[in-house]
């Protein structure tokens, strides 16, 4: 494992008259949205990448110095748009962890399944694209059809079937009802056939396996050295989930595994995602069958001043209406502690974190971003230095680049 | 008609024609930057299955496409690139503009963000929501060919008369007006000289 | 658990340890911050960069520092994350960078340098890296406005009659 700048200068492309250079992107179908790569090229062998970022930064940590804790949902949506839950989940547990609030078991659980959805959705969408890039046109559609049901699933529950903003501090904007619960339950028995349908088109396809294995292997060593986490460490081999290591929301109780693979290469990744997929199925199963009744938000007496009452209790009683002001209009507002606080889920992409510095208003002083993309996407030119110019889409696809929370 | 026609054949006028074969074989161009690309994604896959409507071709050369789809929001560091697709476009184009914000910036009023596509290039028509659902993105699609339909011409002479960026001005000009003559702010003077039509 | 008076004894008693819900925190003089890391990462097991992000306090309340940059680490493990945070000051505010024993930090570095015009001493390539190259100004810093001042209204209007 060299730690010195040696390593980087051995990387330094020799000065020969033949290597060319190949500007990709910022506008290319495979980069899904927009990122930019300088390719020096050796005929087809890449000898080195440059990646240049920030043609999608739109100043997110800005806003949240403006924005307040329950507003900033909207914008953290925006980041990782594969799967916007995830992303409102991992903000709003910074936020309950900076302010103490202890969430309902309903609210757990229910969080959990979503979040889990969330996972499927975004694995979907990353095995069929990278099998789209690669030219595989059907398993695309088969994943669609499936996020598809999922976003029918989010939109029963919150309105909008894209950024749901359906967290709140301290619980989540709506209930969920029975009708919705047997929506999922159907998703749950359907899931398994696209499932297994993807398997059969993919996972032993000769094609897909020649354009992806042994493409952009990752060491274990590097994978750590890096900081990269989520699927793509765990393909390394490096075994670490927070569900698991730093259990939060229910996944203390539920029973699934951790997927790893040693081989660190593009197809390790992709079946560490297909594995999660499966078990992501599991634990939904779990959450679903033993979702707990009762209140799903935080008692607002008692409990937190943070939390905006049901709306029964504001169209009907003055206090449910003075604590809907209370939380609503700009002047008045909750206290948080003076403190600064790191807080982290796994996110489908790896470990999405929120740093957030508070100065005791409802506004984040500073709230920073931990995003899994933006560190993934700096071991790419690792990744692709010495393979061929079509292994190009095939490593991005595998990494899962998301340009929103690259750039943020 | 006393010449009676032979089977299968029509007369019709060349503009009408041309409109009729240009509006039904659009071939988008997606600029998909955010969000928006994933919904464009969606439009154009199983459920809602946009070849329905004579759109699906995506190409991703510009020199291929007659419909730029805007699809998220654009930064400043991009705004250049997308200026040179739509240049290297070849007419007859169009474009849309999907989404709140490469309409108007959207929940992004922030340093980096354009606030809509459409002071920089011409947009013909917008597509609100955020994102929006791709039945609205459809529905777009099929107001646009109709527009095309009904008032586009063989030789483009509907376009000739835009000379005026589509968008409106900044809403803070006088302010950044302002700002400009009080202090040469550090930070100015990237892109190009400013232009506040002063 | 990293023990802070072991650490006090090697690096001085400036250091100093606080703890909120279940984040630890060292808070570290600008100076030592690079031996401390190192010690951190060779001899207590933090193989883990997980994040290096900055705070600027300049409208925080009594603060006597203007940027804070704070160092997230983990040891993979025993599972423990420690929060090192250093005050560094105007008008050149300067680290040394820790890209050689994490190479991870490579792109945090240089994001903390685009927003905060914080530069990292011995960073073998710090450029901007989501800002556009021709801007000047540090976005995250508290002087600057949300709306910035006027980049995005700089370009040249295309027109529809002259595309």
């Amino acid at each position: 494992m060299p730690l010195t700048l040696a390593d980087l200068e051995a990387t330094d492309a020799p000065d020969k008259e033949y290597l060319w250079t190949l500007n990709f992107g910022p506008q290319h179908p495979a980069t899904h949205t927009t990122l930019r790569l300088i390719l020096t090229l050796d005929g087809e062998k890449v000898i080195n990448a440059i990646p240049h970022i920030g043609y999608l930064h739109s100043g997110f940590e800005k806003l949240a110095e403006h924005l307040d804790f329950n507003q900033y949902v909207t914008i953290v949506d925006r980041m990782n748009y594969l799967s916007p839950l995830a992303n409102e989940i991992a903000w709003h547990h910074a936020v309950e962890k900076l302010m103490g609030i202890e969430l309902t078991p309903r609210c757990k659980y229910l969080r959990t399944l979503l979040s889990e959805l969330m996972r499927i959705q975004d694995h979907l969408l990353n095995v069929g694209t990278s099998a789209l890039d690669l030219g595989a046109f059907t398993a695309f559609l088969y994943c669609f059809t499936m996020r598809e049901r999922i976003y029918d699933i989010v939109e029963f529950a919150s309105g909008q079937r894209f950024h749901t903003s359906y967290t709140r501090v301290g619980g989540v904007l709506f209930d969920v009802n029975l009708e919705w619960v047997n929506k999922v339950r159907e998703f749950v028995r359907d899931f398994p056939k696209t499932h297994a349908e993807t398997h059969r088109l993919l996972t032993r396809n000769r094609i897909f396996i020649d354009r992806i294995k042994g493409v952009g292997v990752l060491t274990k060593e590097d994978a750590i050295n890096f900081s990269c986490a989520g699927p793509v460490a765990r393909a390394s081999g490096v075994v670490r989930d927070l569900r698991k290591d730093e259990p939060y929301l229910a996944y203390g109780d539920l029973d699934f595994k951790v997927c790893c693979s040693q081989g660190g290469d593009c197809y390790a990744r992709y079946l560490v995602r297909m594995q999660e997929m499966a078990e992501s199925l599991k634990i939904i199963e779990q959450t679903l069958e033993n979702l707990p009744a009762g209140p799903v938000n935080v008692e607002v007496d008692g409990g937190s001043r943070a939390v905006l009452p049901a709306k029964p209790a504001v169209y009907r009683s003055i206090e449910g209406l003075i604590q809907h002001f209370e939380v609503i209009m700009p002047n008045r507002g909750f206290e948080t502690p003076k403190e600064e606080i790191y807080a982290a889920v796994e996110a489908p992409n790896g470990e999405l974190g929120f740093y957030i510095a508070s100065n005791g208003t409802k506004t984040a002083y500073r709230a920073r971003t931990r995003p899994p993309s933006y560190i993934h996407f700096a071991v790419f030119p690792h990744l692709i230095r010495g393979h061929m110019l079509s292994d190009v889409v095939a490593i991005l696809g595998s990494l899962n680049i998301i340009a929103a929370e690259l750039d943020r | 008609m006393a010449v009676g026609l032979p089977e299968n054949v029509f007369l019709t006028k060349l503009d009408v024609a041309a409109n009729w074969v240009r509006s039904n074989s659009l071939w988008p161009m997606p600029f998909a930057t955010a969000c928006c690309g994933i919904e464009l994604m969606a439009t154009a896959s199983s459920r809602f299955d946009l070849a329905r409507f004579g759109a699906e071709v995506m190409r991703f050369s510009p020199r291929q496409c007659d419909l730029l789809i805007v699809a998220g929001r654009v930064v400043t560091k991009m705004l250049p690139v997308l200026q040179r697709i739509w240049l290297q476009m070849p007419e007859p184009k169009w474009c849309i503009s999907m989404g709140a914000c490469a309409c108007s910036g959207g929940v992004f009023d922030t340093y980096a963000v354009v606030q809509g596509v459409d002071r920089f290039i011409p947009v013909d028509l917008y597509v609100p929501g955020c994102p929006p659902r791709p039945e609205q993105l459809i529905a777009g699609i099929i107001e646009l060919q109709n527009r095309i339909k009904q008032t586009g011409t063989l030789n483009g002479r509907e376009f000739i008369q835009r000379t005026e960026a589509t968008g409106p001005e900044p809403l803070e000009l006088e302010e950044l007006r302002r700002l400009r003559q009080a202090t040469p702010v550090e930070g100015l003077p990237i892109f190009h000289a400013p232009d506040l039509k002063t | 658990m990293i023990d802070i008076t072991a650490l006090q004894a090697q690096f001085g008693s400036e250091l100093s340890l606080s703890e909120f819900r279940d984040n630890r925190r060292v808070i570290c003089p600008a100076e030592k911050a690079h031996a401390l890391l190192s010690h951190l990462y060779h001899a207590a097991g933090f193989n883990y960069l997980v994040d290096i992000t900055a705070v600027d306090y300049l409208e925080w309340e009594n603060a006597t520092d203007r940027f804070g940059v704070i160092y997230a680490l983990l040891n993979m493990e025993a599972g423990e994350r420690l929060y090192v945070k250093v005050f560094v000051n105007d008008p050149h505010p300067t680290l040394p960078t820790v890209y050689n024993l994490w190479r991870g930090a490579d792109w945090m570095e240089r994001e903390v340098y685009d927003m905060f015009g914080i530069t990292f001493a011995g960073h073998p390539d710090l450029r901007r890296i989501l800002s556009p190259d021709e801007f000047t100004a540090f976005p995250l810093r508290k002087d600057y406005p949300l709306k910035g001042r006027g980049e995005r209204h700089n370009f040249p209007v295309i027109t529809r009659a002259d595309s």
